[in-house]
C-alpha cells in the first residue's frame, strides 16, 4: 500500500512517515502543493494525507485540481482549523475524510484504514458477517449463532458501522461521527456506554467476545479466525 | 388567528400602560426634576409682576377718583364759606343740572336727609351718614333699565345738620380693573403654558442625550465592543462627555482586543508544540502500533499519563480558540432551519446510558415545532456541554432537557437538580476559565459555559441561569422561525 503524505511541517511529516511506514505502508513525502500534485498524478498511491494549509498551492486547490484530472484517489484532510464549516468547505473539495489537528497518530491510521476499505467492501451487501454473528440489512435484524438478538435502532447502526470496519480499529471519535452525525468530543464518556450496552447484547452469553477495546485508541470487532 | 385577534385587542391598555410607565420614568429623571424647578421659578415671577401690574393700576384709578372728589368738595365749600347754604344748593343743582359724562353725583340734605338739591332722588340706601369716605351702590336709571353701579362718595358735614354728597359713579373703573384682571389672568396662562412645554422640550432633549450615552453603555455591556456615542459636533458639556466616553471605550476595546489575541497566540503557538509531544509520547507508547507490548509497563503507564495530560492541555486550547473564533464572528455561518425539538432528543438519546450508569434520570420534554434557523452542530455541541455539567457537578437525580415555544421565544433548556449556582456567580460562570469553588477538585478547564455562550450569542440569542428548587437551570433562548 502507497500513501503520500503532502505536508509542510518537517516534524509532523517526519513522524507521519516513520508512523505509516511502521504501519506497513511506503510513504512518499511532498512539503507543498505543487510537488504533492505533481507526485499524486505522475504516480499511483492508495490513499492521500493532505494538509489544508500549504505553502505555493494550498492543499483544497490541490484537490480540487487532483479530482478535475479524474484522479479519484481517497484524501484524508488535516486542518488546524476545526470548525464544522471548514470540515464541510474541505469534504466538498474532494475530501474523503476531516482530520483535526492536533490529532492522535492513532486516530489517524483508523481513519485512514478505513478509507483504504472503503473501496474493497461490497457496499451493496444486504447482509454483513463477523465470526457467528449476523445482520441482516433489509429486515434490521441481528443473530448470532442463529440466536435473534434484540437492538435498538441507534445500536443497530453502531454494530453495523463495527461490522463494516471488522478486524479495524474504530475510534470513539469516528463512532461520534459516523453514527451520530456529532463533529466534536464531548467530555463524557458516551459512547463507552453505548458500547458496553452493545457488548451486553451481542457478547454476553456467548463464550468467545467479538467486541474488542483497544487501549488508548477505540474498538475493534474482530471474529475468531 | 386566534392569538393575532388577542394580541390586537390588548393592544390598546398596553400602550396606555407604556405611556404611564414613560411618563413615570421621565418625572424620576434629574432633567425633568430640573426642568420642573426652572418652570416653577418662572412662574412664580410671571404671576409677581402680574399681581403688580395689577395692583399699581388699579391703586391709580382709585386714587384718582378720590383726588377729584377732593378737589370738588375742597371747592364746594369754599363756595358754602362764601355764599352760605344757599349759594351751594344754587351751585350742585346747576351743576347736577343735565349729563356732564363725567358720572359725578351730587346731593344737598337736609338734616332730616330729605334732598335739597342733586342729581340722585335719596341719599342712597344703607350708606352711612358721617364717616368721611363712602363706597356705596348706586342704583341708576339707563335706556330704561335700573342698573346698580359702584359708586365712590365724599361727605361734607355743614354746620346745622345740613350734608353734602360728592360721589362719582366708578363702574368704568370697576370694568377697566376687570379687563386689566382678565389681560393678565389670560397673559399668566400663556405664560403657565409656555414655560410648561418649554421645561418639557428641555428635559427631552436633555433626557434623549443621556439615554444615549445609556444605550450605547448598555450595548457595549452587552458584548458589542465597538458601539460609541453619537456625536453632535456642537462641543458642549455633553459633547465633551461622550467624546471621554468615546475614548474610554476606545482603550477598553484596546486592552480586550489585547487581551484576547495573547490568548488566541498563546493557544495557537503552544497548540504546535504540544501536538508534537503528543505525537512523540503517542509514538513511544504504540511502537510497534497494536502489539500494547508496553500496556503492563510502568514506563508505558507514565507515558499513557502524559499523553492524557496532554489530550487535555490540548482540549483547553481547542476550546479557547473555538470560543475566540466564533467571539470574533470569523466563522462563515452554516445556519439552516431546524428543530430545537430534534436537537434535544438526539442528544438525550446519546446520553442516556452514561446518565443511567451515573445514577440519574434523564427526561426530555420536546413539543413540536421549536424552529430556529441555526448551526446543528454548534446547537448541540452547546447542549452536550449543558448535559455534561449536570453529570459532572449534580450528583444525582433528575435532569431534564427541554425544547419549548415560550413568550414567542424558542427555549432550549437543561436542568439539574443539583446543588445550583449562588444567584452572585451565574453571570461570572460564564466567564472563560472561572469555575466555582466547590467544582476545582473535578477535571474541567472552565471553559464549557463559555463555548455555550459564545455559541448562543452567534446565534443571537440568550443565556440564562435560574434556580430550579434545588438545582440548576439554564435556558438558552433564541428568536424563533415563523412556520
Amino acid at each position: 500500500m502507497k500513501i503520500l503524505v503532502v505536508e509542510d511541517d518537517r516534524e509532523t511529516a517526519s513522524y507521519l512517515t516513520k508512523g505509516l511506514s511502521e504501519s506497513g505502508y511506503t510513504v512518499d513525502c511532498a512539503s507543498d502543493g505543487r510537488e504533492g500534485l505533481f507526485l499524486a498524478t505522475s504516480s499511483d498511491y492508495n490513499a492521500l494525507v493532505l494538509d489544508r494549509m500549504l505553502p505555493s498551492m494550498d492543499g483544497l486547490s490541490m484537490l480540487g485540481a487532483l479530482r478535475a484530472a479524474e484522479i479519484r484517489t481517497p484524501a484524508l484532510i488535516l486542518s488546524a482549523l476545526g470548525s464544522v464549516d471548514d470540515r464541510v468547505k474541505g469534504l466538498r473539495a474532494g475530501g474523503d475524510d476531516y482530520l483535526v489537528k492536533p490529532f492522535a497518530f492513532s486516530e489517524l491510521l483508523a481513519r485512514l484504514e478505513a478509507l483504504l476499505r472503503r473501496g474493497a467492501g461490497p457496499a451493496t451487501a444486504t447482509r454483513l458477517r463477523v465470526g457467528d454473528l449476523e445482520l441482516d440489512l433489509l429486515t434490521r435484524s441481528v443473530r448470532r449463532a442463529g440466536k435473534a438478538i434484540e437492538v435498538l435502532p441507534r445500536e443497530f447502526r453502531l454494530l453495523e458501522y463495527l461490522m463494516r470496519n471488522a478486524g479495524h480499529v474504530v475510534t470513539r471519535t469516528m463512532l461520534l461521527e459516523h453514527v451520530w452525525d456529532y463533529h466534536f468530543d464531548p467530555q463524557t464518556n458516551v459512547i463507552d456506554v453505548h458500547i458496553s450496552r452493545l457488548r451486553q447484547k451481542i457478547d454476553k452469553s456467548f463464550d468467545r467476545p467479538l467486541l474488542h477495546t483497544v487501549r488508548g485508541a477505540g474498538y475493534c470487532l474482530r471474529g475468531p479466525e | 388567528m386566534a392569538v393575532e385577534g388577542s394580541r390586537l385587542a390588548s393592544g390598546r391598555p398596553s400602550s396606555t400602560s407604556r405611556i404611564l410607565r414613560n411618563t413615570r420614568r421621565l418625572v424620576r429623571t434629574h432633567a425633568f426634576r430640573l426642568a420642573a424647578l426652572y418652570f416653577l421659578v418662572f412662574a412664580a415671577s410671571v404671576l409677581g409682576v402680574l399681581l403688580f401690574v395689577y395692583w399699581t393700576s388699579a391703586n391709580f384709578v382709585e386714587r384718582q377718583t378720590e383726588a377729584t372728589l377732593d378737589a370738588e368738595i375742597t371747592g364746594l365749600a369754599e363756595q358754602y364759606a362764601q355764599r352760605g347754604l344757599s349759594g351751594l344748593i344754587q351751585i350742585v343743582a346747576a351743576r347736577s343740572a343735565g349729563d356732564r359724562g363725567d358720572a359725578m353725583i351730587y346731593l344737598v340734605t337736609d338734616p332730616d336727609g330729605k334732598p335739597l338739591a342733586g342729581n340722585i332722588a335719596a341719599w342712597p340706601a344703607g350708606v352711612p351718614t358721617h364717616s368721611a369716605w363712602l363706597s356705596f351702590a348706586l342704583e341708576r336709571t339707563i335706556n330704561g333699565r335700573l342698573e346698580l353701579h359702584p359708586a365712590r362718595g365724599r361727605l361734607f358735614i355743614i354746620p346745622g345738620g345740613y350734608r353734602l354728597l360728592v360721589g362719582r359713579d366708578i363702574s368704568d373703573a370697576a370694568a377697566f380693573r376687570g379687563q386689566v384682571r382678565a389681560t393678565l389672568l389670560w397673559a399668566g396662562l400663556i405664560a403657565f403654558a409656555v414655560g410648561l412645554i418649554g421645561g418639557t422640550v428641555m428635559s427631552r432633549n436633555l433626557l434623549r442625550r443621556v439615554e444615549q450615552v445609556n444605550r450605547t453603555s448598555e450595548r457595549v455591556m452587552a458584548g458589542n465592543l465597538s458601539d460609541r456615542v453619537p456625536l453632535r459636533g456642537t462641543s458642549d458639556e455633553f459633547d465633551q462627555l461622550a467624546a471621554n466616553l468615546n475614548r474610554m471605550l476606545d482603550q477598553i476595546e484596546r486592552l480586550m482586543t489585547a487581551m484576547r489575541e495573547v490568548t488566541d497566540d498563546v493557544a495557537h503557538d503552544l497548540r504546535t508544540p504540544l501536538s508534537r509531544l503528543r505525537t512523540r509520547l503517542e509514538r513511544a507508547l504504540i511502537e510497534p502500533y497494536g502489539a500494547d507490548a508496553s500496556a503492563g509497563s510502568s514506563q508505558g503507564e507514565a507515558i499513557r499519563a502524559a499523553l492524557a495530560e496532554a489530550d487535555r492541555l490540548l482540549a483547553t486550547f481547542n476550546s479557547l480558540l473555538s470560543i475566540a473564533e466564533l467571539e470574533s464572528g470569523a466563522r462563515r455561518d452554516q445556519t439552516e432551519p431546524l428543530d430545537l425539538s430534534e436537537v434535544a432528543r438526539s442528544a438525550a438519546e446519546l446520553y442516556e446510558p452514561v446518565a443511567e450508569e451515573k445514577g440519574f434520570v434523564l427526561a426530555v420534554a420536546a413539543e413540536p415545532g421549536v424552529k430556529i434557523r441555526g448551526d446543528r452542530h454548534l446547537l448541540s455541541q452547546a447542549l452536550a456541554n449543558l448535559l455534561d455539567n449536570a453529570l459532572k457537578y449534580a450528583g444525582s437525580g433528575e435532569i431534564e432537557i427541554r425544547a419549548i415555544n415560550r413568550n414567542g421565544r424558542a427555549v432550549l433548556e437543561v436542568a439539574d437538580r443539583g446543588a445550583g449556582i449562588p444567584e452572585a456567580d451565574r453571570e461570572t460562570v460564564l466567564d472563560r476559565f472561572v469555575r466555582l469553588e466547590a467544582s476545582r477538585t473535578t477535571p474541567g478547564n472552565g471553559l464549557g459555559l463559555s463555548l455555550v455562550r459564545a455559541i448562543v450569542r452567534r446565534h443571537g440569542g440568550s443565556v440564562v441561569l435560574e434556580d430550579n428548587r434545588p438545582g440548576l437551570r439554564v435556558r438558552l433562548e433564541f428568536t424563533r422561525l415563523a412556520t
